[in-house]
């Protein structure tokens, strides 16, 4: 849970009054809450718990971050059944 | 130094090993407080590559394995109920109850649902009106913000069909608990660097100063954790206690004001129990009076339920850095991933389980002959 997932921002929209968006893991595109991270824009990586975008980080890192997990090889919070590692 | 190939950088792993060898002086004891730390140093083997004198305990940063026997239990009775959807991430499902888990009670025709965000769990509630979607709310101060966005936004929503039972913990009443103890063997600790892009660093520095021991906020890559463990053998040999920050790149001081406003709004602190650690002061959230409707154990009445705990485990010495998981008698044997008798083996981020997946107990049967 604490480990969170590098994603790269593809668009950003308002649902419900609050600042969501489409971010793509490594091509799995999911529905993140961009909320807490409000200048996040397409093109940009965050770091993402659960489904909530804490922080940018750089391309560079977020892809050193997705070795990482591959390594580790702990359960994905993509993963289909729902480990939040 | 058999790991180093799987190093995307093994020389700059080897210069700061050499480094860490080069100041120490005496020995010294280190704890990392995060279950993917803990990852960390098991597979890429950095506890092997450092010198004799300097020892890494686990902490007890695994939200999974320290939600308390109790709140467990209360998820299944109110899972049973045939009007509730229960809602959780993944791998809560899994977490050995008094009497089995969730995934078992899933099987036996309970309505559990896996949810990627507790957003989802909202939505689950928007488009069930007949029934009562509950999220179990886990974690530390990382996954906070988005069960506090997922009540706050059932009551933006006006769904009344919506309720969290809440089981935060947070860290730095833990490190305070473990340092308090009679038992504390720990001298330093590698901060958790993702708990602190939310809260920022400021907390940690009561706690350096009155307990007098360094903290350096580290990330989970293993040149991260080698810089952490320098950083910190540095500080311990000049005989320092501040809070520092390698982990710069990803953590503000000041954390995240925007999930920290959010937190203070939804939540109130607690006294929380962690599963095999015991009650420590002010650990953990509740719901704040103003979301109190939202508060699953108000809503469904759980006081049937009857805790009982694994005999033989040791899982909270081990949450304590007093043990390690090759000291106890069960691990590899009766207690395995699939079979887990206790915290630490429940989840993937445990420090058992840690040890399991990367081959440790075969080690101890090679040792046995």
């Amino acid at each position: 849970m604490c480990l969170g997932i590098p994603g790269k921002v593809v668009e950003t929209f308002q649902e419900h009054d609050i600042l969501m968006g489409k971010v793509s893991f490594d091509g799995v595109v999911k529905k993140v809450c961009l909320e807490h991270v409000p200048d996040a824009a397409p093109g940009e990586y965050v770091l993402v718990h659960v489904g909530f975008a804490l922080s940018k980080i750089e391309e560079a890192q977020a892809r050193q971050v997705f070795e990482l997990l591959d390594a580790l090889e702990m359960p994905s919070e993509l993963d289909e059944s729902g480990d939040t590692g | 130094m058999k790991y180093l190939d799987e190093y995307r950088d093994p020389d700059a792993a080897i210069r700061l090993v050499r480094a860490i060898e080069a100041r120490l002086s005496r020995p010294w004891t280190i704890m990392e407080v995060c279950g993917g730390q803990t990852h960390t140093i098991v597979k890429f083997g950095i506890d092997r590559m450092l010198p004799e004198e300097l020892t890494l305990v686990h902490g007890p940063g695994c939200p999974v394995c320290v939600t308390a026997l109790e709140r467990i239990d209360r998820a299944h009775a109110i899972a049973s109920r045939p009007e509730v959807i229960f809602t959780s991430f993944g791998d809560m499902l899994r977490v050995p109850g008094s009497s089995g888990d969730l995934l078992e009670l899933k099987a036996r025709g309970a309505d559990v649902r896996i949810v990627y965000s507790p957003l989802d769990a909202v939505e689950l509630a928007a488009t069930n009106p007949k029934r009562e979607v509950v999220f179990f709310a886990v974690g530390f101060e990382t996954t906070a913000p988005a069960n506090a966005m997922a009540v706050r936004q059932a009551h933006r929503r006006g769904l009344t069909n919506f309720s969290v039972l809440v089981s935060h913990v947070l860290v730095p009443p833990a490190m305070t608990h473990i340092l308090q103890s009679p038992e504390n063997r720990v001298e330093g600790f590698l901060g958790p660097g993702h708990v602190c892009t939310v809260m920022g660093t400021e907390e940690y520095a009561p706690i350096a100063k009155s307990f007098g021991v360094p903290i350096e906020i580290t990330g989970f890559e293993p040149v991260d954790m080698l810089e952490g463990i320098l950083k910190c053998v540095e500080q311990l040999e000049a005989g320092t206690a501040e809070v520092r920050t390698p982990y710069r790149r990803v953590v503000r001081p000041e954390g995240n004001l925007s999930a920290k406003n959010l937190l203070s709004e939804v939540f109130e602190v607690c006294d929380r129990s962690w599963r095999g650690v015991g009650t420590i002061p002010k650990s953990g959230y509740r719901l704040a009076p103003e979301y109190r409707a939202y508060d699953a154990e108000r809503r469904f009445d759980t006081s049937e339920i009857a805790t009982r705990e694994s005999p033989g485990c040791i899982s909270g010495q081990i949450l304590k850095g007093v043990r390690k998981p090759i000291d106890c008698p069960l691990f590899g044997t009766d207690c395995t991933p699939r079979r887990p008798l206790g915290a630490t083996m429940v989840s993937a981020e445990g420090a058992c389980a840690a040890y399991y997946a990367y081959g440790r107990h075969l080690e101890l049967v090679d040792a046995a002959g």
